[in-house]
Protein backbone atom coordinates (compact mmCIF):
# COMPACT_ATOMS: atom_id res chain seq x y z
CA UNK A 1 0.00 0.00 0.00
CA UNK A 2 2.62 2.51 1.10
CA UNK A 3 4.64 2.19 -2.10
CA UNK A 4 1.68 3.49 -4.13
CA UNK A 5 0.56 6.15 -1.67
CA UNK A 6 1.42 9.69 -2.71
CA UNK A 7 0.19 11.56 0.34
CA UNK A 8 -0.02 10.06 3.80
CA UNK A 9 -1.42 12.06 6.70
CA UNK A 10 -1.08 10.43 10.11
CA UNK A 11 -2.96 11.94 13.06
CA UNK A 12 -2.30 15.47 11.78
CA UNK A 13 -3.20 18.38 14.03
CA UNK A 14 -2.85 22.10 13.49
CA UNK A 15 -3.43 25.13 15.66
CA UNK A 16 -3.81 28.83 14.90
CA UNK A 17 -2.76 30.18 18.28
CA UNK A 18 -5.11 28.48 20.70
CA UNK A 19 -7.66 27.62 18.01
CA UNK A 20 -7.37 24.05 16.80
CA UNK A 21 -7.95 24.03 13.04
CA UNK A 22 -7.23 20.36 12.41
CA UNK A 23 -7.67 17.50 14.85
CA UNK A 24 -6.16 14.06 14.37
CA UNK A 25 -6.57 13.78 10.61
CA UNK A 26 -5.72 10.41 9.03
CA UNK A 27 -5.83 10.20 5.25
CA UNK A 28 -3.96 8.28 2.60
CA UNK A 29 -4.07 9.29 -1.04
CA UNK A 30 -3.01 6.48 -3.36
CA UNK A 31 -1.67 6.87 -6.85
CA UNK A 32 -4.47 7.48 -9.34
CA UNK A 33 -7.03 8.13 -6.64
CA UNK A 34 -9.55 10.99 -6.91
CA UNK A 35 -10.61 12.37 -3.56
CA UNK A 36 -13.15 15.09 -2.89
CA UNK A 37 -13.07 16.90 0.43
CA UNK A 38 -16.26 18.69 1.41
CA UNK A 39 -17.77 20.24 4.50
CA UNK A 40 -19.14 23.51 5.85
CA UNK A 41 -17.01 26.64 5.68
CA UNK A 42 -14.41 26.87 8.41
CA UNK A 43 -14.23 23.11 8.73
CA UNK A 44 -10.52 22.95 7.84
CA UNK A 45 -10.75 21.52 4.30
CA UNK A 46 -8.55 24.18 2.69
CA UNK A 47 -6.19 24.18 5.64
CA UNK A 48 -5.74 20.44 5.26
CA UNK A 49 -4.80 20.45 1.58
CA UNK A 50 -2.62 23.52 2.06
CA UNK A 51 -0.69 21.43 4.58
CA UNK A 52 -0.07 18.82 1.87
CA UNK A 53 2.38 21.09 0.05
CA UNK A 54 3.31 22.91 3.22
CA UNK A 55 1.85 26.26 2.35
CA UNK A 56 0.68 25.81 5.94
CA UNK A 57 2.60 24.14 8.75
CA UNK A 58 1.04 21.38 10.85
CA UNK A 59 2.10 20.94 14.45
CA UNK A 60 1.06 17.40 15.36
CA UNK A 61 1.36 14.12 13.48
CA UNK A 62 3.11 13.37 10.21
CA UNK A 63 2.51 14.23 6.57
CA UNK A 64 4.52 12.23 4.04
CA UNK A 65 4.43 13.32 0.42
CA UNK A 66 6.15 11.13 -2.17
CA UNK A 67 8.09 9.52 0.66
CA UNK A 68 9.31 12.84 2.06
CA UNK A 69 8.25 13.77 5.56
CA UNK A 70 7.17 17.45 5.83
CA UNK A 71 8.64 19.18 8.86
CA UNK A 72 9.91 22.66 9.79
CA UNK A 73 13.58 21.90 9.22
CA UNK A 74 13.25 20.24 5.83
CA UNK A 75 15.56 21.62 3.14
CA UNK A 76 13.82 20.21 0.08
CA UNK A 77 10.36 21.72 0.40
CA UNK A 78 10.64 23.33 -3.06
CA UNK A 79 11.40 19.90 -4.52
CA UNK A 80 8.26 18.48 -2.90
CA UNK A 81 6.18 21.39 -4.18
CA UNK A 82 7.28 20.87 -7.77
CA UNK A 83 5.80 17.35 -7.54
CA UNK A 84 2.51 18.64 -6.10
CA UNK A 85 0.35 20.89 -8.28
CA UNK A 86 -1.94 23.38 -6.60
CA UNK A 87 -4.92 25.27 -7.99
CA UNK A 88 -6.28 28.14 -5.91
CA UNK A 89 -9.72 29.63 -5.47
CA UNK A 90 -8.47 33.00 -6.77
CA UNK A 91 -6.21 31.52 -9.48
CA UNK A 92 -3.12 33.44 -8.28
CA UNK A 93 -1.86 33.83 -11.83
CA UNK A 94 1.03 36.25 -12.33
CA UNK A 95 -0.71 39.34 -13.77
CA UNK A 96 2.45 40.88 -15.23
CA UNK A 97 3.13 37.91 -17.50
CA UNK A 98 1.28 36.58 -20.50
CA UNK A 99 -0.62 33.33 -20.21
CA UNK A 100 2.19 31.57 -22.04
CA UNK A 101 4.85 33.00 -19.70
CA UNK A 102 2.75 32.00 -16.68
CA UNK A 103 3.04 28.43 -17.89
CA UNK A 104 6.67 28.65 -19.02
CA UNK A 105 8.28 30.06 -15.87
CA UNK A 106 8.05 26.84 -13.87
CA UNK A 107 9.72 24.60 -16.45
CA UNK A 108 12.27 27.32 -17.28
CA UNK A 109 13.29 28.61 -13.88
CA UNK A 110 12.78 25.51 -11.74
CA UNK A 111 13.50 22.64 -14.08
CA UNK A 112 16.06 24.50 -16.19
CA UNK A 113 14.34 23.87 -19.52
CA UNK A 114 15.35 26.00 -22.49
CA UNK A 115 12.78 28.64 -23.49
CA UNK A 116 11.96 26.63 -26.61
CA UNK A 117 11.36 23.44 -24.65
CA UNK A 118 9.39 25.30 -21.98
CA UNK A 119 7.22 26.86 -24.65
CA UNK A 120 6.53 23.47 -26.12
CA UNK A 121 5.48 22.09 -22.74
CA UNK A 122 3.35 25.17 -22.03
CA UNK A 123 1.54 25.00 -25.37
CA UNK A 124 0.92 21.29 -24.89
CA UNK A 125 -0.91 21.92 -21.61
CA UNK A 126 -2.68 25.05 -22.79
CA UNK A 127 -3.95 22.86 -25.60
CA UNK A 128 -5.10 20.34 -23.06
CA UNK A 129 -7.16 22.95 -21.14
CA UNK A 130 -8.40 24.10 -24.56
CA UNK A 131 -7.19 27.71 -24.62
CA UNK A 132 -4.04 27.70 -26.77
CA UNK A 133 -5.39 30.72 -28.68
CA UNK A 134 -5.20 32.87 -25.51
CA UNK A 135 -1.47 32.24 -25.00
CA UNK A 136 -0.32 35.78 -25.74
CA UNK A 137 -2.96 37.57 -23.67
CA UNK A 138 -2.56 38.78 -20.11
CA UNK A 139 -4.57 37.06 -17.36
CA UNK A 140 -6.75 40.14 -16.78
CA UNK A 141 -8.00 39.91 -20.37
CA UNK A 142 -9.49 36.46 -19.77
CA UNK A 143 -12.73 35.38 -18.11
CA UNK A 144 -12.59 33.78 -14.68
CA UNK A 145 -13.11 30.31 -16.11
CA UNK A 146 -10.33 30.80 -18.62
CA UNK A 147 -8.01 32.12 -15.92
CA UNK A 148 -8.66 29.08 -13.77
CA UNK A 149 -7.92 26.79 -16.71
CA UNK A 150 -4.64 28.65 -17.25
CA UNK A 151 -3.88 28.10 -13.57
CA UNK A 152 -4.51 24.38 -14.03
CA UNK A 153 -2.24 24.35 -17.09
CA UNK A 154 0.45 26.22 -15.15
CA UNK A 155 0.43 23.49 -12.49
CA UNK A 156 0.38 20.70 -15.07
CA UNK A 157 3.47 22.14 -16.78
CA UNK A 158 5.48 20.99 -13.78
CA UNK A 159 4.21 17.44 -14.50
CA UNK A 160 3.18 16.85 -10.89
CA UNK A 161 2.34 13.49 -9.32
CA UNK A 162 -0.74 14.86 -7.59
CA UNK A 163 -2.98 17.87 -8.08
CA UNK A 164 -4.55 19.76 -5.17
CA UNK A 165 -7.63 21.87 -5.93
CA UNK A 166 -8.66 24.44 -3.33
CA UNK A 167 -12.27 25.39 -4.18
CA UNK A 168 -11.37 25.99 -7.84
CA UNK A 169 -14.88 27.04 -8.88
CA UNK A 170 -15.98 29.08 -5.84
CA UNK A 171 -14.89 32.44 -7.25
CA UNK A 172 -16.41 31.86 -10.70
CA UNK A 173 -19.63 33.07 -12.28
CA UNK A 174 -22.11 30.17 -12.56
CA UNK A 175 -21.83 29.81 -16.34
CA UNK A 176 -18.07 29.33 -16.09
CA UNK A 177 -18.09 26.58 -13.50
CA UNK A 178 -18.70 23.79 -15.99
CA UNK A 179 -15.74 24.58 -18.24
CA UNK A 180 -13.41 24.25 -15.26
CA UNK A 181 -15.13 21.11 -13.98
CA UNK A 182 -14.94 19.59 -17.47
CA UNK A 183 -11.20 20.23 -17.50
CA UNK A 184 -10.87 18.58 -14.10
CA UNK A 185 -12.98 15.61 -15.18
CA UNK A 186 -10.72 15.21 -18.21
CA UNK A 187 -7.68 15.16 -15.93
CA UNK A 188 -9.32 12.53 -13.74
CA UNK A 189 -10.03 10.34 -16.76
CA UNK A 190 -6.35 10.51 -17.71
CA UNK A 191 -5.48 9.01 -14.36
CA UNK A 192 -4.21 12.11 -12.51
CA UNK A 193 -4.16 11.75 -8.74
CA UNK A 194 -6.38 14.51 -7.37
CA UNK A 195 -7.48 15.95 -4.06
CA UNK A 196 -10.30 18.49 -4.55
CA UNK A 197 -11.88 20.73 -2.00
CA UNK A 198 -15.17 21.64 -3.63
CA UNK A 199 -18.88 22.19 -3.09
CA UNK A 200 -19.71 20.83 -6.54
CA UNK A 201 -21.54 17.68 -5.51
CA UNK A 202 -22.35 16.68 -9.09
CA UNK A 203 -18.63 16.66 -9.85
CA UNK A 204 -17.97 14.72 -6.66
CA UNK A 205 -20.56 12.10 -7.51
CA UNK A 206 -19.24 11.68 -11.07
CA UNK A 207 -15.50 11.72 -10.47
CA UNK A 208 -14.59 10.98 -6.86
CA UNK A 209 -13.38 7.58 -5.78
CA UNK A 210 -13.74 8.67 -2.19
CA UNK A 211 -15.46 11.54 -0.46
CA UNK A 212 -14.19 12.99 2.80
CA UNK A 213 -16.61 15.01 4.89
CA UNK A 214 -15.03 17.36 7.42
CA UNK A 215 -16.49 19.42 10.21
CA UNK A 216 -14.76 21.44 12.92
CA UNK A 217 -11.31 20.31 11.87
CA UNK A 218 -12.08 16.61 11.93
CA UNK A 219 -12.93 13.98 9.36
CA UNK A 220 -16.49 13.09 10.25
CA UNK A 221 -17.21 10.60 7.52
CA UNK A 222 -15.51 9.14 4.50
CA UNK A 223 -16.65 6.66 1.93
CA UNK A 224 -17.29 5.81 -1.68
CA UNK A 225 -19.28 8.43 -3.55
CA UNK A 226 -22.46 6.39 -3.93
CA UNK A 227 -22.52 5.36 -0.25
CA UNK A 228 -21.81 8.89 0.85
CA UNK A 229 -24.75 10.40 -1.01
CA UNK A 230 -27.26 7.55 -0.63
CA UNK A 231 -26.55 6.38 2.92
CA UNK A 232 -24.74 9.02 4.93
CA UNK A 233 -24.07 7.49 8.33
CA UNK A 234 -23.48 10.56 10.43
CA UNK A 235 -26.14 13.08 11.48
CA UNK A 236 -23.85 15.99 10.66
CA UNK A 237 -23.34 14.65 7.14
CA UNK A 238 -27.09 14.25 6.61
CA UNK A 239 -27.70 17.82 7.70
CA UNK A 240 -24.94 19.14 5.41
CA UNK A 241 -26.19 17.17 2.42
CA UNK A 242 -29.77 18.27 2.98
CA UNK A 243 -28.66 21.89 3.09
CA UNK A 244 -26.47 21.71 0.03
CA UNK A 245 -28.66 19.50 -2.19
CA UNK A 246 -32.23 20.61 -1.39
CA UNK A 247 -32.54 24.22 -2.34
CA UNK B 1 -8.56 62.12 -13.04
CA UNK B 2 -10.70 60.71 -10.31
CA UNK B 3 -14.18 59.40 -11.01
CA UNK B 4 -15.66 61.70 -13.64
CA UNK B 5 -19.30 62.57 -13.03
CA UNK B 6 -21.51 61.90 -16.04
CA UNK B 7 -23.47 65.12 -15.58
CA UNK B 8 -21.80 68.47 -16.28
CA UNK B 9 -21.22 70.52 -13.16
CA UNK B 10 -22.57 74.06 -12.93
CA UNK B 11 -19.89 76.59 -13.71
CA UNK B 12 -19.36 78.35 -10.41
CA UNK B 13 -17.62 81.42 -11.79
CA UNK B 14 -20.54 82.15 -14.12
CA UNK B 15 -22.83 82.76 -11.16
CA UNK B 16 -23.24 86.49 -10.53
CA UNK B 17 -23.24 86.06 -6.77
CA UNK B 18 -19.95 84.16 -6.83
CA UNK B 19 -18.31 86.69 -9.10
CA UNK B 20 -19.56 89.56 -6.96
CA UNK B 21 -18.18 87.84 -3.87
CA UNK B 22 -14.83 87.19 -5.54
CA UNK B 23 -14.66 90.81 -6.66
CA UNK B 24 -15.26 92.08 -3.13
CA UNK B 25 -12.65 89.81 -1.57
CA UNK B 26 -9.96 90.60 -4.13
CA UNK B 27 -10.79 94.30 -4.03
CA UNK B 28 -10.48 94.45 -0.24
CA UNK B 29 -7.19 92.54 -0.27
CA UNK B 30 -5.71 94.82 -2.96
CA UNK B 31 -6.88 97.87 -1.05
CA UNK B 32 -4.48 97.00 1.75
CA UNK B 33 -1.48 97.65 -0.49
CA UNK B 34 -0.31 101.06 -1.61
CA UNK B 35 -0.84 100.21 -5.27
CA UNK B 36 -0.68 103.73 -6.77
CA UNK B 37 2.99 103.80 -5.72
CA UNK B 38 3.74 100.85 -8.00
CA UNK B 39 3.98 100.86 -11.78
CA UNK B 40 0.21 100.43 -11.92
CA UNK B 41 -0.34 103.92 -10.55
CA UNK B 42 1.86 105.26 -13.33
CA UNK B 43 -0.29 103.46 -15.91
CA UNK B 44 -3.44 105.05 -14.50
CA UNK B 45 -2.07 108.59 -14.29
CA UNK B 46 -4.71 109.91 -16.74
CA UNK B 47 -7.46 108.86 -14.32
CA UNK B 48 -5.99 109.43 -10.88
CA UNK B 49 -3.53 112.24 -11.65
CA UNK B 50 -0.20 112.34 -9.81
CA UNK B 51 -0.08 108.84 -8.20
CA UNK B 52 1.71 109.90 -5.02
CA UNK B 53 -0.94 112.51 -4.30
CA UNK B 54 -4.00 110.47 -5.31
CA UNK B 55 -4.56 109.15 -1.76
CA UNK B 56 -7.56 106.86 -1.14
CA UNK B 57 -9.16 107.76 -4.45
CA UNK B 58 -6.11 106.35 -6.24
CA UNK B 59 -6.08 103.19 -4.15
CA UNK B 60 -9.75 102.50 -4.76
CA UNK B 61 -9.42 103.16 -8.47
CA UNK B 62 -6.35 100.97 -9.03
CA UNK B 63 -7.67 98.12 -6.84
CA UNK B 64 -11.06 98.30 -8.52
CA UNK B 65 -9.58 98.01 -12.01
CA UNK B 66 -7.33 95.12 -10.96
CA UNK B 67 -10.15 93.23 -9.24
CA UNK B 68 -12.33 93.76 -12.31
CA UNK B 69 -9.60 92.37 -14.59
CA UNK B 70 -9.20 89.40 -12.26
CA UNK B 71 -12.90 88.56 -12.35
CA UNK B 72 -13.16 89.03 -16.12
CA UNK B 73 -10.23 86.65 -16.46
CA UNK B 74 -12.06 84.03 -14.34
CA UNK B 75 -15.21 84.30 -16.40
CA UNK B 76 -13.39 84.06 -19.73
CA UNK B 77 -11.19 81.12 -18.74
CA UNK B 78 -14.23 79.16 -17.57
CA UNK B 79 -15.45 79.09 -21.19
CA UNK B 80 -12.28 77.35 -22.42
CA UNK B 81 -11.81 73.59 -22.69
CA UNK B 82 -9.72 71.95 -19.99
CA UNK B 83 -6.37 71.86 -21.82
CA UNK B 84 -6.61 75.52 -22.83
CA UNK B 85 -7.55 76.43 -19.25
CA UNK B 86 -4.44 74.72 -17.93
CA UNK B 87 -2.26 76.44 -20.50
CA UNK B 88 -3.79 79.88 -19.87
CA UNK B 89 -3.48 79.68 -16.08
CA UNK B 90 0.11 78.41 -16.31
CA UNK B 91 1.04 81.28 -18.59
CA UNK B 92 -0.61 83.87 -16.36
CA UNK B 93 1.14 82.55 -13.26
CA UNK B 94 4.45 82.53 -15.13
CA UNK B 95 3.97 86.14 -16.16
CA UNK B 96 3.20 87.09 -12.56
CA UNK B 97 6.36 85.30 -11.44
CA UNK B 98 8.42 87.14 -14.04
CA UNK B 99 6.93 90.45 -12.92
CA UNK B 100 7.97 89.53 -9.37
CA UNK B 101 11.52 88.81 -10.56
CA UNK B 102 11.49 92.02 -12.59
CA UNK B 103 11.00 94.03 -9.42
CA UNK B 104 14.55 93.05 -8.35
CA UNK B 105 15.87 95.05 -11.28
CA UNK B 106 18.12 92.18 -12.36
CA UNK B 107 21.11 92.59 -14.63
CA UNK B 108 20.45 90.21 -17.50
CA UNK B 109 23.92 90.55 -19.06
CA UNK B 110 25.45 89.42 -15.77
CA UNK B 111 23.23 86.32 -15.71
CA UNK B 112 24.02 85.49 -19.33
CA UNK B 113 27.71 85.90 -18.65
CA UNK B 114 27.66 83.46 -15.73
CA UNK B 115 25.11 81.02 -17.18
CA UNK B 116 27.56 78.80 -19.12
CA UNK B 117 29.65 78.27 -15.98
CA UNK B 118 26.52 77.67 -13.88
CA UNK B 119 25.53 74.91 -16.28
CA UNK B 120 28.88 73.23 -17.01
CA UNK B 121 30.04 73.34 -13.38
CA UNK B 122 27.02 73.67 -11.11
CA UNK B 123 24.23 71.93 -12.96
CA UNK B 124 26.44 69.02 -14.02
CA UNK B 125 27.73 68.49 -10.49
CA UNK B 126 24.22 68.64 -9.06
CA UNK B 127 22.89 66.19 -11.62
CA UNK B 128 25.71 63.75 -11.24
CA UNK B 129 25.70 63.81 -7.44
CA UNK B 130 21.94 63.26 -7.42
CA UNK B 131 22.00 60.57 -10.10
CA UNK B 132 24.69 58.50 -8.41
CA UNK B 133 23.08 58.96 -5.00
CA UNK B 134 19.64 57.92 -6.20
CA UNK B 135 21.07 54.77 -7.78
CA UNK B 136 22.89 53.80 -4.61
CA UNK B 137 19.81 54.68 -2.55
CA UNK B 138 17.65 52.42 -4.73
CA UNK B 139 19.98 49.47 -4.19
CA UNK B 140 20.03 50.17 -0.44
CA UNK B 141 16.25 50.40 -0.47
CA UNK B 142 15.73 46.98 -2.09
CA UNK B 143 17.96 45.27 0.46
CA UNK B 144 16.63 47.41 3.31
CA UNK B 145 13.03 46.56 2.46
CA UNK B 146 13.72 42.84 2.26
CA UNK B 147 15.63 43.06 5.55
CA UNK B 148 12.80 44.92 7.26
CA UNK B 149 10.38 42.19 6.15
CA UNK B 150 12.75 39.44 7.24
CA UNK B 151 12.07 37.08 10.10
CA UNK B 152 15.77 37.16 11.00
CA UNK B 153 16.18 39.31 14.11
CA UNK B 154 19.77 40.25 13.34
CA UNK B 155 18.97 41.49 9.85
CA UNK B 156 15.79 43.24 10.95
CA UNK B 157 17.64 45.00 13.79
CA UNK B 158 20.31 46.36 11.45
CA UNK B 159 17.74 47.56 8.92
CA UNK B 160 15.45 49.19 11.46
CA UNK B 161 18.39 50.83 13.27
CA UNK B 162 19.58 52.18 9.94
CA UNK B 163 16.23 53.63 8.88
CA UNK B 164 15.57 55.02 12.33
CA UNK B 165 18.95 56.76 12.54
CA UNK B 166 19.10 58.21 9.05
CA UNK B 167 15.48 59.32 9.01
CA UNK B 168 15.90 60.77 12.47
CA UNK B 169 18.79 63.16 11.80
CA UNK B 170 18.66 66.29 9.67
CA UNK B 171 20.34 65.66 6.32
CA UNK B 172 22.56 68.70 6.86
CA UNK B 173 23.88 67.11 10.04
CA UNK B 174 24.54 63.82 8.25
CA UNK B 175 26.58 65.68 5.63
CA UNK B 176 28.71 67.23 8.39
CA UNK B 177 28.99 63.97 10.33
CA UNK B 178 30.27 62.05 7.33
CA UNK B 179 32.59 64.74 6.00
CA UNK B 180 34.02 65.79 9.35
CA UNK B 181 33.43 62.59 11.33
CA UNK B 182 34.90 59.91 9.07
CA UNK B 183 38.43 61.40 9.20
CA UNK B 184 38.31 60.67 12.96
CA UNK B 185 38.30 57.00 12.00
CA UNK B 186 41.22 57.56 9.66
CA UNK B 187 39.01 57.54 6.57
CA UNK B 188 39.48 60.76 4.67
CA UNK B 189 36.87 61.37 2.01
CA UNK B 190 36.66 64.20 -0.48
CA UNK B 191 33.71 66.52 -0.38
CA UNK B 192 31.92 65.01 -3.39
CA UNK B 193 32.10 61.37 -2.23
CA UNK B 194 31.13 62.49 1.28
CA UNK B 195 28.09 64.26 -0.12
CA UNK B 196 27.13 61.23 -2.19
CA UNK B 197 27.47 58.93 0.83
CA UNK B 198 25.29 61.21 2.97
CA UNK B 199 22.58 61.62 0.33
CA UNK B 200 22.56 57.88 -0.50
CA UNK B 201 22.28 56.80 3.11
CA UNK B 202 19.57 59.32 3.96
CA UNK B 203 17.43 58.68 0.89
CA UNK B 204 18.10 54.93 1.09
CA UNK B 205 16.42 55.03 4.50
CA UNK B 206 13.32 56.81 3.22
CA UNK B 207 13.13 54.65 0.11
CA UNK B 208 13.50 51.50 2.20
CA UNK B 209 10.11 52.34 3.68
CA UNK B 210 8.64 53.03 0.23
CA UNK B 211 9.90 49.70 -1.12
CA UNK B 212 8.72 47.86 1.98
CA UNK B 213 5.22 49.25 1.57
CA UNK B 214 5.25 48.39 -2.14
CA UNK B 215 6.32 44.81 -1.49
CA UNK B 216 3.71 44.42 1.22
CA UNK B 217 0.97 45.70 -1.08
CA UNK B 218 1.27 42.60 -3.28
CA UNK B 219 -1.39 40.00 -2.59
CA UNK B 220 -0.35 37.02 -0.49
CA UNK B 221 -1.74 34.76 -3.20
CA UNK B 222 1.15 35.73 -5.47
CA UNK B 223 3.60 34.31 -2.92
CA UNK B 224 1.51 31.17 -2.59
CA UNK B 225 1.18 30.75 -6.34
CA UNK B 226 4.93 31.10 -6.81
CA UNK B 227 5.83 28.91 -3.85
CA UNK B 228 3.41 26.18 -4.95
CA UNK B 229 5.33 25.84 -8.24
CA UNK B 230 8.54 25.49 -6.26
CA UNK B 231 9.96 29.02 -6.51
CA UNK B 232 12.40 29.96 -3.77
CA UNK B 233 12.41 33.28 -1.93
CA UNK B 234 14.87 35.09 -4.19
CA UNK B 235 13.23 34.01 -7.42
CA UNK B 236 9.76 34.92 -6.15
CA UNK B 237 10.98 38.32 -5.01
CA UNK B 238 12.87 39.18 -8.19
CA UNK B 239 10.51 37.79 -10.79
CA UNK B 240 7.05 37.91 -9.21
CA UNK B 241 6.83 40.40 -6.36
CA UNK B 242 9.17 43.28 -7.29
CA UNK B 243 7.91 43.65 -10.88
CA UNK B 244 4.38 43.99 -9.53
CA UNK B 245 5.43 46.29 -6.70
CA UNK B 246 7.12 48.71 -9.12
CA UNK B 247 3.94 50.56 -10.19
CA UNK B 248 3.21 51.15 -6.50
CA UNK B 249 6.78 52.19 -5.78
CA UNK B 250 7.39 54.51 -8.72
CA UNK B 251 5.22 57.54 -7.86
CA UNK B 252 6.66 58.08 -4.37
CA UNK B 253 10.14 57.24 -5.67
CA UNK B 254 9.79 59.93 -8.34
CA UNK B 255 8.95 62.27 -5.52
CA UNK B 256 12.17 61.25 -3.79
CA UNK B 257 14.18 61.86 -6.98
CA UNK B 258 12.90 65.40 -7.19
CA UNK B 259 13.41 65.97 -3.50
CA UNK B 260 16.95 64.57 -3.70
CA UNK B 261 17.78 66.90 -6.58
CA UNK B 262 17.11 69.86 -4.35
CA UNK B 263 18.51 68.40 -1.15
CA UNK B 264 21.79 67.91 -2.99
CA UNK B 265 22.15 71.66 -2.39
CA UNK B 266 23.03 70.80 1.22
CA UNK B 267 26.41 69.45 0.15
CA UNK B 268 27.33 73.02 -0.78
CA UNK B 269 28.15 73.52 2.91
CA UNK B 270 31.20 71.28 2.53
CA UNK B 271 32.42 73.23 -0.46
CA UNK B 272 31.21 71.20 -3.41
CA UNK B 273 30.83 73.45 -6.43
CA UNK B 274 27.27 72.50 -7.27
CA UNK B 275 24.41 74.86 -8.16
CA UNK B 276 23.64 76.19 -4.72
CA UNK B 277 27.29 76.81 -3.91
CA UNK B 278 27.76 78.80 -7.11
CA UNK B 279 24.51 80.67 -6.52
CA UNK B 280 25.85 81.93 -3.20
CA UNK B 281 29.38 82.68 -4.34
CA UNK B 282 29.32 83.92 -7.94
CA UNK B 283 27.36 87.10 -7.21
CA UNK B 284 29.27 88.00 -4.07
CA UNK B 285 32.04 90.04 -5.63
CA UNK B 286 29.69 92.48 -7.32
CA UNK B 287 26.83 92.19 -4.81
CA UNK B 288 24.61 90.68 -7.48
CA UNK B 289 23.17 88.00 -5.20
CA UNK B 290 19.63 88.02 -6.53
CA UNK B 291 20.75 87.48 -10.11
CA UNK B 292 22.47 84.23 -9.29
CA UNK B 293 19.85 83.03 -6.81
CA UNK B 294 17.02 83.50 -9.27
CA UNK B 295 18.94 82.01 -12.19
CA UNK B 296 19.78 78.93 -10.13
CA UNK B 297 16.21 78.70 -8.81
CA UNK B 298 14.99 78.49 -12.40
CA UNK B 299 17.62 75.86 -13.23
CA UNK B 300 16.47 73.71 -10.31
CA UNK B 301 12.90 74.15 -11.39
CA UNK B 302 13.63 73.11 -14.97
CA UNK B 303 15.43 69.98 -13.78
CA UNK B 304 12.44 69.09 -11.62
CA UNK B 305 10.08 69.59 -14.53
CA UNK B 306 12.15 67.17 -16.61
CA UNK B 307 11.99 64.60 -13.81
CA UNK B 308 8.23 65.12 -13.41
CA UNK B 309 7.84 64.51 -17.11
CA UNK B 310 9.90 61.30 -17.02
CA UNK B 311 7.92 60.10 -14.00
CA UNK B 312 4.58 60.64 -15.71
CA UNK B 313 5.81 58.75 -18.76
CA UNK B 314 6.86 55.78 -16.63
CA UNK B 315 3.56 55.83 -14.76
CA UNK B 316 1.65 55.82 -18.02
CA UNK B 317 3.73 52.88 -19.19
CA UNK B 318 2.75 50.82 -16.16
CA UNK B 319 -0.88 51.92 -16.27
CA UNK B 320 -1.18 50.35 -19.72
CA UNK B 321 -0.89 46.79 -18.44
CA UNK B 322 -3.98 47.37 -16.29
CA UNK B 323 -6.22 48.22 -19.23
CA UNK B 324 -8.45 45.38 -20.31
Amino acid sequence: MSNTSIIEAKSVSKWYGSFQALTNINLTVSKGERIVVCGPSGSGKSTLIRCFNRLEAHQGGDIIVNGVRLHPKMRNVAEVRTRVGMVFQHFNLFPHMTVLMNCMVGPMWIKGETPAAAKKIAMEYLDRVRIPEQADKYPIQLSGGQQQRVAIARSLCMQPDVMLFDEPTSALDPEMVSEVLDTMTGLAKDGMTMVCVTHEMGFARAVADRIIFMDAGQIVEEGKAENFFENPKHERTKLFLSQILNH
Amino acid sequence: MLYAETVDAEILVHKPRFIAGAFCVVFLILLMFNLPASGLGELMRPVIGEPSESGWFGRVAVSGVLALLFCANLVVIAFLPMRAQVLAVWLELLVLLLIFFETFDLSLPFILEKLPFLITQGLLTTVYISAISIMIATVIAVFGAVAKLSGNGFVFAIASFYTSFFRGLPLLMQVYLIYLGLPQLGIIVDAVPAGIIALSLCYGAYMTEIFRAGIQSIDRGQWEGARSIGFGFGLTMRRIILPQALPVIIPPTGNQFISMLKDSSLVSVIGVWELMFLARTLGQKTFQHMEMLIAVALLYWMLSIILEFIQSRIERHYARSKIR
